[in-house]
């Protein structure tokens, strides 16, 4: 049976929000019997949007990371939920809205903080993957036809090809994925855009009393003796080394151009950091 | 029934006065015959008891017709005249008309010469011919939409966020999608640049407000009655000073109607000519019928009533500046961006967004249609660079380098760019040297030979704060690179031309194109948000062409429109004209002045207007319609403050919601949305204002509004509440022709080019048509090439007009040389010693901003208001809809939605203010109460809350308090950016930040 699955490319989210607002549509004031009741028209976010600024003015980045519900094999949810929740053959999980009733503890069942209480329904509540369209012949959940950039696809295949297409594009789930029993079923591309950090900065000169940027500086980036990575600042005199842990290990950078060298030390790395200005002088 | 025209066709060949007359006596025993067979037509001739009389005047007949209890039957022509009475001149004009039911233009005819005359109630008269057209009309209504199973249709509509689906079940609206072709729609084109193919998919995208829709419609914020305020009474005390605070009663439509209507004529017989005004919000819903260039204009014209005059508030700069260096009256301003994607994609290195946004923006209407295009884009390499004081989210999403001037300042990098380019060469000498004029008047202004300053990057610095090796950077860039300009995420639009030196910036960015050869391969406007390679030569009316409100002065409908669906021409006999940003005052009674926004010359901009107007009356009814202007108005407690005075003796709102605004009326007339009723119109096309605006959709969408569900409550169209009033002033069957909304569309549907595509059944229950592309040879060429290689014009449009051009019909430019100018010779002719907008741009310091000393010391924080992500202006805001969720667009805090605002987190730390902390933003205005968000995405001494709150809530005295609803714009300047204008600045506001007490930290 092919099996379902949310591929989610942070690099193309652009916090639109069409997914939230589509999921809503679908939801609030709708009954979608043996599936869900309707969702309250304000407050739940089946689809969260969780939004991540790095660096400082005026060297930053912005990601967005769009959080439903993982669809967990093996959810913590399903094993919390005296036979309330179950996946389906699809991988699909469902909170069945009779057996639900009154089960909050189901809440903090979810280590992603997926599952909403319907305070009027006396219910837990959570993204369906829209499984009463997706029944009815639909190919896609509506966050998915909502999204305009490419952000959010819906997989659908044996799990041999999912994995094969995690391995082969790098997908990875969210980092506290790992701590917690059940694997989601909700894989992230370009990740690192909310989960690590990176060193910027901006590499300028004076000539004839004349701030200039320099372009093609090279710049390397160590952990003691280890080359970590290299780049050449482009043509505002900017580097930025990405992808890097937020671990607190030290790193040193070296600035070389026209001859002149300079070296930084940038210790304890613990989150994005903008160096700013460096004049090569 | 078709045997019924058979037989008249076949009687009235050889038609004899004796035959007529017994063709007219014979019209009950059709009327009778057609009820027999249909129950609904039984049912309607129960609607009607009274007598119609049709007299051919030159042939003597004279015949009547008793309508009563169901049946019809002659009668004797009663002596004191029947209700209604129709008289033909002669019977040739029978003939004709009888011959042809459909030719309209021949009935128009025939009544303009009075040889058919209509007198009567106009809803009896109405009803009459309707019921008569009815004869021959099958007895099931309209089919439309598709069966999906389940008991779901799937209707189809529009917005201005693109075309949907519209799912409905048991008459309620289950869901609103985006519109996804199938196989045997219209093909898609497909672009071949640098070795790869790119084609769009099939589907339409919609704006994240669309998805809100829904919540919209069954919002509780619905006005489903109509209301009188409590304290109004319109025969005794009327109590102005309760607007904006006094409750409601519902009262019924006749009695809401009659007062309405009553309030009309008294103040035309108490006032004269003048003393009506009606100002509406745009686009609050979509369609070329039930619009406000449609229908609305078509009623207040025929009531009569001075004008409201825009100001071009989403061109300001661009029109009122660079359009006396390059023409382009037709846009306002802005530039023709044909066949941009195409030429942009093959050709481009480096696309520079210049307060640029259009991933919030949507260009206008452009929903995520340019978003993918934009992201081929960044996949072939071409560079980036992001000018704009916010990390916008056209940045964020597709990187590159971001640039953040100080607000208010950005032509002072421009003029250094240009400076920069003189100095090192990085300039198309020969193209200046041929195509432009008076460049050497500003090199010499640039390189300060005229004022002692060179215009250098670090002369800039003090300025923007931007460090001049950055400019001088990206200065090399761009005059090395094949480069496209994107000034607004429309070309022609963006934040940087609403503010003190907004028409300055316009007109440098048209300097610095000029300077780089624009309309050479890879050198031309815009950031692929227009200029997608669909068919230009299809014709559908955009709804600036004015729908059926016959007005052939103040909408495009002469140009196409008028001759393909004639229709009666509307005149409003009111010349008075009030500029929209000056309602307050005139209200009020002072006096006041504008400039008009008029695309047809570049001179039309010169004509000042006065208010009051010679010999009208000054305002003493407001009749407003749309969306609420309080949240996007400069100085918008202004308007409160007006709304209370006594000098304004009556306001009527025709609102589909009770926000903002609609909180100030004396009776509220409740429409519904276009998901109500009929309408028929084209994504994104607007006619006029943008000619080709549909250029921005990878595919053309043109839809068939469906009414997907009854009007809730007892809320009406617009165009039946417009009719019910006309009906009660004698103007009905001018304002209506008789027909219904689906007979417009119809019309309208016959007047486009749809009828040699698709029949308008198979239209009407599809519900969509996409035009396809083009063939290769028939896509729009590329706009300015033909100038850059000096050609006529070849692009598909059909201005400047003929008597514009200096040489001949085509060549050059609307500019008095024909070329591109630097030095304007329109402001030379015009006011050449302005200090405010010289002939030559130059650098003019902001009148609001860190040039004005004690003020700049009190509010030391630059406010900047761009258009809103999450909603277009106030629609889709406020009113309990799912969009107050979107944690960017307001922030819940202690159970209220608060409207947000930016700002930098040094600034906040330095004056105590937290994450999602209410906070009191201020200035010498007013005071508006928000929720502040800590960002770095913003320089030090700059916050940003976009215009376009639906909701105000002033805490104490409406006008004289802070707002909690989010009106920005209360702390905006309603200083126009020049004195000869009519414009806004609503960037140019300086303004302080404190912690609000009465607010909790979450």
């Amino acid at each position: 049976m092919k099996k379902y699955a949310f591929i989610i490319d942070i690099g193309r989210c652009e916090n639109c929000n069409n997914c939230f607002l589509a999921c809503k549509d679908e939801h609030c004031g709708n009954d979608w019997p043996g599936y869900t009741r309707p969702q309250p028209l304000h407050g739940h976010r089946w689809l969260d949007i969780r939004q991540k600024e790095r660096g400082s003015f005026p060297t930053i980045d912005v990601a967005y990371l769009p959080r439903p519900c993982m669809h967990c094999d093996g959810a913590p949810c399903v094993a919390a939920g005296s036979g309330a929740v179950s996946q389906r053959g699809d991988g699909i999980v469902l909170i069945d809205p009779a057996k639900a009733r009154g089960q909050r503890e189901l809440l903090d069942a979810c280590p992603y903080g997926a599952i909403w209480w319907n305070e009027e329904e006396d219910l837990p509540q959570k993204c369906t993957l829209c499984a009463h369209l997706l029944d009815d012949g639909w190919p896609a959940p509506r966050c998915v036809q909502a999204c305009p950039t490419g952000a959010l696809t819906l997989f659908a295949g044996d799990d041999w090809q999912l994995l094969e297409k995690v391995e082969k594009e790098q997908l990875e789930l969210l980092p506290e994925a790992e701590k917690q029993r059940g694997r989601p079923r909700c894989y992230y591309r370009n990740l690192h855009r909310f989960s690590r950090c990176f060193i910027a900065g901006s590499i300028a000169e004076r000539l004839a009393g004349i701030e200039e940027c320099v372009v093609a500086a090279r710049v390397i980036l160590r952990q003691g003796e280890k080359v970590v990575a290299e780049q050449g600042s482009d043509d505002f005199g900017d580097f930025k080394f990405d992808d890097l842990a937020e671990d607190g290990a030290d790193y040193q950078l070296e600035i070389a151009a026209a001859g002149k060298v300079r070296h930084i030390g940038v210790p304890v790395l613990t989150g994005s950091r903008v160096l700013g200005t460096i004049l090569l002088d | 029934m078709k045997r019924v025209t058979e037989i008249i066709d076949l009687g009235i060949s050889g038609l004899s006065a004796k035959f007529l007359a017994g063709l007219l006596r014979s019209l009950p025993l059709l009327l009778m015959a057609r009820a027999r067979l249909s129950p609904a037509y039984r049912h309607r001739l129960l609607e009607k008891n009274f007598t119609a009389r049709i007299v051919v005047r030159g042939d003597g007949l004279d015949t009547a017709f008793r309508f009563a209890g169901g049946s019809v039957a002659c009668c004797l022509p009663p002596a004191g005249g029947a209700e209604v009475e129709i008289s033909f001149s002669d019977r040739a004009t029978v003939l004709k008309l009888l011959r042809q039911p459909g030719d309209i233009l021949g009935q128009l005819n025939a009544m303009k010469n009075f040889r058919v005359d209509v007198r009567g109630p106009d809803e009896l008269v109405i009803w009459l011919l309707q019921t008569v057209k009815l004869l021959v009309a099958g007895d099931k209504g309209p089919t439309c939409g598709i069966r999906v199973g389940g008991g779901v249709v799937r209707y189809v509509n529009n917005t201005n966020g693109g075309p949907v689906f519209v799912y409905v079940r048991d008459g309620r609206i289950l869901r609103i999608t985006p519109i996804e072709f199938e196989e045997r729609d219209g093909a898609s084109w497909t672009i071949h640049a640098r070795g790869r193919s790119f084609t769009p998919p099939r589907k339409g995208t919609v704006n994240p407000y669309v998805f809100g829709l829904r919540s919209l419609i069954y919002s509780k914020d619905r006005l489903l009655y109509p209301m009188r305020r409590v304290d109004f009474d319109p025969n005794g005390e009327r109590n102005p000073a309760g607007r904006g605070t006094s409750g409601y009663v519902r009262i019924s439509w006749d009695e809401a109607l009659d007062i309405v209507a009553a309030e009309i004529r008294r103040v035309k017989k108490d006032h004269g000519p003048g003393a009506i005004i009606n100002s509406c919000g745009s686009h609050h819903t979509w369609g070329n019928i039930g619009y406000w260039l449609s229908a609305r204009t078509r009623f207040m014209n025929s009531i009569g009533s001075s004008q409201v005059a825009h100001n071009p508030d989403s061109w300001e700069g661009w029109y009122w500046g660079a359009m006396h260096h390059w023409g382009n009256s037709i846009r306002n301003g802005a530039t023709d961006t044909y066949g941009t994607v195409e030429d942009c994609l093959r050709e481009a290195e480096m696309i520079v967004f210049w307060s640029s946004d259009p991933e919030s923006t949507s260009g206008v209407y452009g929903a995520f249609e340019g978003t993918l295009r934009r992201q081929w884009a960044k996949s072939l390499g071409i560079k980036m660079v992001h000018i704009d004081p916010y990390y916008n989210h056209t940045a964020a999403l597709l990187g590159g380098k971001w640039i953040a001037p100080r607000p208010d300042t950005g032509n002072a990098m421009a003029l250094a760019i240009a400076w920069v380019w003189i100095e090192e060469g990085l300039y198309d000498e020969q193209y200046v040297a041929t195509r432009t004029v008076g460049f050497d008047r500003w090199r010499d202004y640039i390189l300060g030979k005229v004022d002692g300053i060179a215009k250098t990057p670090e002369w800039q610095e003090a300025e923007t704060e931007v460090p001049g090796r950055l400019v001088r950077a990206l200065a090399r860039q761009w005059g090395s690179r094949k480069t496209y300009l994107s000034p607004g995420g429309l070309a022609g639009f963006g934040g940087a031309c609403r503010c003190a030196t907004g028409i300055e910036w316009a007109r440098s960015m048209v300097c610095l194109m000029a300077m780089q050869g624009l309309g050479k391969p890879g050198v031309n406007m815009g950031c692929l948000q227009q200029g997608a390679p669909v068919d230009t030569h299809f014709y559908f009316p955009g709804y600036a062409e004015g729908g059926f409100s016959g007005d052939l002065d103040h909408t495009g409908l002469r140009v196409n429109l008028y001759q393909r669906m004639p229709q009666l021409p509307t005149m409003n006999p009111v010349a008075q004209v009030i500029p929209r940003l000056r309602i307050p005052e005139a209200i009020f009674g002072d006096s006041c002045e504008g400039y008009p926004t008029d695309p047809k010359s570049i001179e039309g901009q010169f004509r000042r207007f006065a208010y009051p107007a010679p010999g009208y009356s000054p305002v003493r009814l407001y009749y407003k319609y749309g969306g609420s202007h309080f949240g996007t108005m400069a100085e918008s407690n202004r308007y409160a403050r007006a709304y209370r005075s006594e000098r304004l003796e009556f306001v009527v709102n025709q609102s589909i919601w009770f926000e903002g605004e609609a909180k100030f009326a004396d009776i509220l007339l409740p429409a519904c949305t276009n998901f109500e009723r009929w309408d028929i119109g084209e994504t994104a096309n607007s006619g006029g204002y943008s000619h080709h605006q549909f250029i921005q959709w990878n595919h053309r969408v043109i839809t068939m509004q469906h009414k997907c569900i009854e009007p809730l409550g007892e809320s009406r169209s617009d165009y039946q509440i417009f009719l019910d009033l006309a009906c009660r002033l004698g103007l009905g069957n001018l304002f209506s022709e008789a027909m219904t909304e689906l007979d417009w569309c119809r019309r309208l549907f016959d007047a486009s080019d749809l009828p040699g595509r698709l029949s308008w059944k198979k239209f009407l229950k599809k519900g969509y048509y996409v035009v396809p592309a083009p063939a290769e040879a028939n896509r729009a060429p590329v706009s300015w090439r033909w100038f850059a290689e000096g050609r006529d014009k070849d692009v598909p449009e059909l201005t400047p007009l003929p008597g514009e051009y200096t040489e001949r019909w085509r060549q050059g430019l609307q500019t008095q040389s024909g070329k591109l100018e630097f030095e304007s010779s329109s402001l030379k002719r015009f006011a050449p010693d302005d200090p405010e907008r010289p002939p030559l741009p130059t650098y003019i310091p902001s009148w609001e901003g860190h040039h004005s000393g004690e003020l700049y010391r009190r509010y030391p924080l630059n406010l900047i208001t761009p258009h809103p992500r999450y909603s277009f202006h106030t629609m889709f805001d406020g009113k309990d809809a799912t969009i107050n969720d979107v944690p960017d667009h307001r922030t819940l805090i202690d159970g209220y939605y608060y409207w947000i605002v930016r700002i930098n987190r040094g600034d906040a730390q330095q004056r105590g203010i937290s994450h999602h902390q209410l906070v009191r933003i201020f200035n010498d205005r007013g005071a508006v109460i928000l929720a502040a968000h800590l960002t770095e995405r913003l320089p030090p001494g700059t916050v940003q809350s976009p215009e376009g709150s639906a909701v105000y809530e002033p805490l104490g005295e409406p006008g004289n308090s802070p707002d909690k609803g989010g009106c920005v714009n209360v702390l905006t300047s309603s200083r126009p950016i020049i004195s000869r204008s009519h414009s806004t600045a609503a960037n140019s506001c300086l303004v302080e930040i404190e912690p609000w007490p009465e607010g909790g930290n979450r």
